[in-house]
């Protein structure tokens, strides 16, 4: 999602949410019970806990989804407590909204690629801190100044005196800071910014005994799956279970509220999954989504050609626009429609209720959104905050999926606990045809782009209209996001482009469905990146222009955005060859986006076999800033482009009158290992606040491919998927 | 009826539906959750295993299919490939999300073990019955071939 407040990590903000903590430095300090310490351990702030054989823990407010959260605010601890990166360890936190909040949203949660933007200087200066109280109590122990002591790799020296952290915990936990930690300087940094540090979930995601929700077993637990609506808003009318009950293993069926459907039950995952194929249903489709996705493609199309429903810059309305664009020398014209598509996380979604002895209950979770789960899960079950705990484990995946305005499969999940009794653990899995159908989809989008071109090549006008579902209107979310009927991010990329267009136009018109939808990696960026790197690709064509000059030429107001958003088109232009003209049957796109404040330039280079294109290379700068990891800064890169590129080759969600079409992954086929030949990444060096790493990669890797393609072909794909529109890949 | 089975070199007594897919026997009645569910069509590979050191879909496969053969799942690889291909995911730092990797794994190391040096085109055919949601296939690749050096060392 996006964070609509400054990252800029000052220290204010590491006060402010460190402000709970004065209590914290005080030996036995338990937060939620859950961190709890044994006996000789201490926990010097809500962000580390240093045991007594000297072992530090840093206690990680993002859960991990692969983005390496673990490695990186580790890494923020570590260098600032000066621990050997061998005997630092991690731990989730507990659901705590006050300690563990993202400072971008206020609210414990993780998403718009914000985990080290807002984390970088609260867990550096967590780590200062921390190291400060254990050398003050050296030093005291010691009878030395605490400028004599030197600390190294976990060590603490001072002439021929040596210990390691755990022999002064004790007395440094009843010690009070004096004032704000002194940070390191950057030039002594040695893991921030070290090339090739070990993740820290490397070892346990290897040999299989990494715990994911789904491999969470707890006594006496019912395996639970739901038999929803086979159209979005559809209510249960009858069912009939006789077939079920001859299914070994089955338990129960109960009506969910609402006539949302049933909960299954069963004494494995296997039996639940056959028992509600015996299951027979009847519904009623008077207020769902019975439309197709055929239909909805026409309606988005049908909108972009009546007036936007909101102008974003007021000055410059899409009348205004048009007529100026009307008097250019050259004009262009192109409608993009971009497709819904399932986020389709590896690990299907589910988790584990579990209750416990004293009336409270355990939430099992790859926890996205402690914030919102939490008393979401609490109110249904008619519980206090304080009887609800959650214990995040690894998610398998998310790509946003497990961060929504419901909290949807946990709300299942407890509604499902609570009809059975409040007794059972319950451990609720969807399968993946769940996953495909259960909705909250990447919303379907369509850009109306109207250019006007001078004949000196200058662009004269730029009219934009968005038709899209908005992703927020209706949820928790919405008073934050939406401004004046605008949902930020169904415009983000285009309204506020990086770009100098003259005489540009921005608008919007909602569209509307009962049918749920969601940020994908990416949010808004997914399809608006698309619509605007092709456009101007087409602009710079119409222009007479190199693609890459022609980008240039449009970053050239002296703003620092534009100069980042430069340098690493530059950079990714250099590192691909871009000058040198591509060989026999071969052809280069580029594409550049800034979002989650991370600037990213792409170029694909593809090659024609037969009519068929193959993706041979992709090269990528990135600007986020002070890079803290830089091999997982790659990886991100590496995937975002995959993930991209993969939906943008093949991927969709079609509706038939309502039913979703796609059952499983060969109706939506992932990007596979041969669909790219070779990722090059390259990190530009900066000085500037870490930036956003996870969703940026994203966005510029359709439009790179697609300019590609129009490259080669002389023809630009405006709809999308490509293999839906005339492109075959080997 | 209880039926025994051979996995990770040990005799294990089980007790489930004949249709049960033996993944979910591993998951549920054996509690070894490293081989994963993913999909349930044979579409994904999260769910590879070694029957008798060749890879299979466990989501496909049934009891009456393994009846006298060695399974092997991740808890259970032993071996120079098994060793090479875990520290070359390792050094590489393969891993993103992580829910594949068991059976990224399962099937590096029957390719390996098939063919000490493979090719870029023979990974992609070996590796493209599994698919990483968090593309970390350019690291796969490197890290096959890291794992064949290795072996080779």
């Amino acid at each position: 999602m996006t964070a609509k407040t400054s990252l800029t990590p000052t220290r204010r903000n590491f006060l402010k949410g460190i402000a709970a903590t004065g209590a914290a430095l005080t030996i036995g300090f338990t937060p939620e019970g859950l961190l709890a310490a044994g006996p000789a351990d201490a926990i010097l702030n809500p962000f580390v806990r240093v045991a007594s054989d000297g072992t530090v823990t840093v206690i990680l407010k993002h859960f991990e989804m692969g983005q390496g959260t673990t490695t990186g605010l580790t890494t923020l601890i570590a260098e600032e407590m000066d621990v050997d990166w061998d005997k630092i360890e991690f731990e989730f936190a507990p659901s705590d909204n006050k300690k563990y909040k993202n400072l971008a949203f206020g609210a414990q949660g993780t998403g718009g690629s914000s985990a080290i933007a807002n984390s970088f200087m609260q867990y550096r200066m967590a780590g200062a801190a921390a190291k400060e109280l254990i050398v003050r109590a050296a030093a005291t122990a010691w009878g030395v100044n605490t400028t004599e002591i030197i600390v190294e790799n976990s060590q603490l020296t001072a002439g021929d005196k040596t210990a390691h952290f755990g022999e002064f915990v004790a007395a440094a936990a009843k010690l009070k800071t004096t004032g704000e930690p002194t940070l390191k300087d950057p030039k002594d940094f040695r893991l921030i910014g070290k090339e090739s540090l070990p993740r820290k979930d490397n070892s346990d995601k290897t040999d299989g005994t990494a715990m994911f929700g789904m491999d969470v077993k707890v006594p006496n637990m019912v395996y639970a799956v739901i038999l929803r609506s086979p159209r979005f808003g559809g209510k249960l009318k009858s069912f009939d279970v006789t077939k079920a009950k001859e299914v070994k293993g089955f338990f129960k069926v109960k009506e969910l509220g609402d006539g949302k459907g049933l909960a299954v039950y069963a004494a494995s995952t296997w039996s639940a999954i056959s028992a509600r194929k015996a299951i027979e249903t009847k519904w009623d489709f008077a207020s769902a989504e019975n439309r197709s996705s055929s239909q909805m493609a026409e309606d988005h199309l049908e909108a972009l050609k009546k007036e936007p429903q909101f102008h974003i810059h007021k000055d410059m309305t899409s009348e205004k626009t048009t007529k100026i664009i009307e008097a250019a020398d050259k004009k262009l014209e192109a409608e993009f429609l971009l497709p819904l598509l399932a986020h389709a996380p590896m690990e299907p979604l589910n988790c584990v209720i579990e209750p416990k002895d004293d009336g409270s209950i355990v939430l099992h979770d790859g926890c996205q959104f402690p914030a919102l789960v939490h008393p979401t899960i609490s109110k249904i079950l008619g519980l206090p905050l304080e009887k609800v705990s959650i214990k995040t484990v690894y998610a398998g995946g998310s790509f946003g999926r497990r961060a929504n305005g419901t909290s949807d499969y946990a709300a299942e999940a407890a509604e499902a606990y609570k009809l059975l009794g409040n007794k059972k653990a319950v451990k609720l899995i969807w399968t993946r045809e769940d996953d495909l159908a259960g909705g909250y989809y990447r919303p379907m989008a369509a850009h109306g782009i109207k250019i006007g071109v001078n004949e000196d090549g200058t662009l004269k006008g730029w009219n934009h209209h968005i038709v899209t579902q908005s992703i927020v209107k209706g949820t928790p979310f919405a008073a934050n996001m939406i401004k004046d009927g605008v949902d930020d991010t169904s415009v983000e990329g285009v309204a506020d482009t990086d770009y100098t267009l003259p005489n540009m136009a921005v608008g919007l018109t909602n569209w509307h469905s009962p049918m749920k939808v969601l940020w994908w990696r990416s949010v808004g960026h997914s399809h608006s990146a698309y619509a605007m790197e092709v456009a101007m690709d087409m602009a710079a064509k119409a222009a007479g222009s190199d693609p890459l000059a022609f980008r240039l030429a449009h970053l050239n107001s002296g703003t620092k955005d534009q100069a980042r958003l430069a340098a690493v088109l530059k950079l990714a232009a250099e590192k691909s060859g871009w000058s040198e003209t591509p060989a026999e049957g071969r052809a280069r796109g580029i594409a550049a986006h800034k979002s989650f404040g991370s600037y990213v330039a792409e170029v694909v280079e593809i090659s024609d076999n037969n009519g068929e294109i193959k993706i041979e290379r992709v090269t990528c700068a990135v600007d986020c800033g002070i890079p803290v990891n830089p091999d997982v800064i790659r990886a991100q890169m590496e995937g975002g482009i995959g993930y991209g590129i993969g939906h943008i080759m093949r991927d969709q969600i079609t509706l038939d009158e309502g039913k979703v079409e796609q059952a499983n992954f060969p109706d939506y086929e992932p990007l596979r290992i041969g669909d790219i030949g070779a990722i090059d990444v390259h990190i530009i060096p900066s000085t500037e606040p870490p930036t956003g790493v996870g969703e940026p990669g994203v966005p510029p890797a359709g439009p790179a491919l697609a300019n590609a393609i129009f490259a080669l072909r002389g023809k630009p794909v405006l709809k999308l998927p490509m293999t839906e529109n005339g492109v075959e890949f080997v | 009826m209880p039926q025994t089975i051979t996995i990770n070199g040990k005799e294990r007594q089980v007790d489930a539906a004949d249709d049960t897919p033996l993944l979910w026997i591993i998951r549920d009645e054996l509690n070894l959750t490293g081989t994963k569910f993913g999909c349930g069509v044979a579409a994904c590979g999260a769910c590879t295993i070694h029957v008798d050191g060749q890879p299979m879909r466990s989501c496909q496969a049934r009891l009456s299919m393994v009846r006298g053969k060695n399974i092997t799942t991740i808890e259970g690889i032993e071996g120079k490939a098994a060793t090479a291909v875990q520290s070359a995911w390792r050094e590489l730092n393969v891993v993103q999300c992580g829910y594949c990797q068991s059976g990224q794994i399962m099937s590096a190391i029957a390719l390996l073990e098939d063919n000490k040096n493979p090719s870029d085109a023979e990974i992609d055919s070996a590796m493209s019955g599994n698919a990483c949601r968090c593309a970390t296939y350019q690291r796969i690749r490197k890290a096959i071939h890291l794992a064949a050096e290795k072996l080779e060392a």
